[in-house]
């Protein structure tokens, strides 16, 4: 089934500089179209700002309209992952309000908030379902910091939107391969090298963001 | 910072490690690498990427019960959980192995397994092992091969085998089929992260007769 499709090349350091120049260049002109195609994506670009909305003034509509997105997914997500309901309901309920309380550490030029959303959710997976600690790298998300730039934002929600058409458009057994992958019934050897994602034009734009903050901390 | 390290985790354990399926002492070696190298943090990070479309594109949600969104507004009113000191950065152990240890390099409880050599166990699930190797400057550890996969990342130091030369943030991928002996340095003493998936190998007999008792 997985043959010679070719494939992520996250491994190769000196893919990074190059590949960022003329791909930043072409989003730019691709970013008032997508707005306007696409209902859709514009709306997800749009949860960054209910983010913040609740970081700067505890806004409590806003937390609304997430938890009636995300909160449905995050029950599934853990029900997929061998939770029962109830306990997936409560797990769904903690994920949002953790949401809520680390408003103030989302980081839009590195991740989308459903990306966030998920890596909260698989936190409380590994806490909850597999009764595991979770040790997380460094925090880089101290010290002061600027506001980032709306161009770098824009960019990485973007290409994460490429991701998600790249993974729609894939044959239906490698997407479910990912998902189960993800949902944590499979092993990840040959999945991760072999789906040909455009990972690396991400890889490259959350490169830059680590290389500012480690530029503005020191 | 991370410019120097050479030799970098794979795409599946870091795809792994996204999904948050690995035993808890891979997920540590993970995490300390990361600490050092912002190469494989952003590999990392376009992974949870996958993750993120994952959990928004899932064929059909799960409703929520009736009140839930009240239950939530109630349970962030109790307030956020008391967050975690924030370790000093730039020591020889990076806050992930911090949270293990209880403290930097200082704080590790070492036991001698013979020869100079010394480990510490460090308390993950028993799905795999993590942990510390002390190998005196100029030292060799007892040359083993593995039955699973052992991952080894320098922390202070560096080592030589018949594969490469290995320095700070390097991480040695060793399966069944590596039979190595790890050579420290002479400039320094050697300080790594051992993780496995099942027990070494000795080759020779006195370890292997002493391996039950030592666990490693």
């Amino acid at each position: 089934m997985f043959t010679e499709i070719d494939t992520v090349t996250l491994d190769d350091p000196a893919a990074d500089r190059p590949a960022l120049k003329p791909w930043r260049e072409k989003t730019r002109t691709r970013g008032k179209s997508v707005n306007s195609a696409n209902g859709n994506r514009e709306t997800r670009t749009e949860w960054v700002s209910h983010v913040r909305r609740i970081r700067d003034a505890q806004d409590q509509a806003a937390f609304a309209e997430l938890f009636q997105h995300f909160a449905p997914r995050i029950k599934a997500f853990l029900i997929k992952s061998g939770s029962d309901a109830a306990l997936a309901e409560e797990c769904a309920q903690e994920v949002m309000a953790t949401l809520w309380h680390k408003a103030h550490m989302f980081d839009p030029t590195r991740a989308t908030v459903a990306t966030w959303v998920f890596t909260i959710a698989r936190n409380k997976r590994i806490d909850v379902l597999r009764k595991q600690r979770r040790p997380e790298p460094e925090d880089l998300g101290w010290g002061p910091e600027a506001e980032p730039e709306q161009d770098d934002v824009v960019a990485l929600q973007q290409e994460t939107a490429q991701l998600r058409d790249a993974m729609a458009a894939l044959p239906a057994a490698q997407r479910e391969l990912i998902e189960k992958a993800y949902f944590g019934d499979l092993s990840h050897r040959e999945i991760a090298s072999q789906t040909g994602l455009p990972l690396g034009t991400i890889k490259s734009r959350i490169r830059l963001a680590l290389d500012r903050l480690r530029h503005a901390m020191n | 910072m991370s410019t120097e390290i050479k030799h970098h985790l794979t795409d599946d354990l870091l795809m792994a490690y996204a999904a948050g399926t690995l035993p808890e002492a891979f997920d540590l070696m993970v995490a300390t690498h990361l600490s050092l190298c912002d190469h494989c943090r952003a590999r990392a990070e376009s992974f949870e990427a996958v993750g993120g479309c994952v959990l928004q594109e899932q064929d059909g949600t799960a409703n929520m019960s009736d009140g839930s969104l009240a239950a939530t507004m109630a349970l962030i009113a109790k307030g956020a959980p008391i967050a975690k000191p924030v370790r000093a950065g730039c020591s020889v152990l990076p806050a992930p192995l911090q949270d293990y240890v209880g403290g930097d390099v200082n704080s590790i409880k070492w036991r001698s397994i013979g020869m100079g050599v010394k480990q510490a166990i460090l308390p993950t699930t028993s799905e795999a092992t993590a942990r510390l190797l002390f190998i005196p400057a100029g030292a060799a550890v007892p040359d083993h091969s593995h039955n699973g996969m052992e991952l080894t990342m320098v922390l202070q130091g560096a080592f030589s085998d018949e594969v490469d030369h290995f320095a700070r943030g390097d991480v040695e991928i060793a399966d069944e089929d590596l039979h190595h002996m790890p050579t420290a340095d002479f400039s320094e003493d050697c300080i790594c992260l051992a993780v496995t998936d099942a027990p070494l190998k000795f080759t020779k007999m006195m370890p292997r007769l002493f391996q039950p008792f030592l666990r490693i």
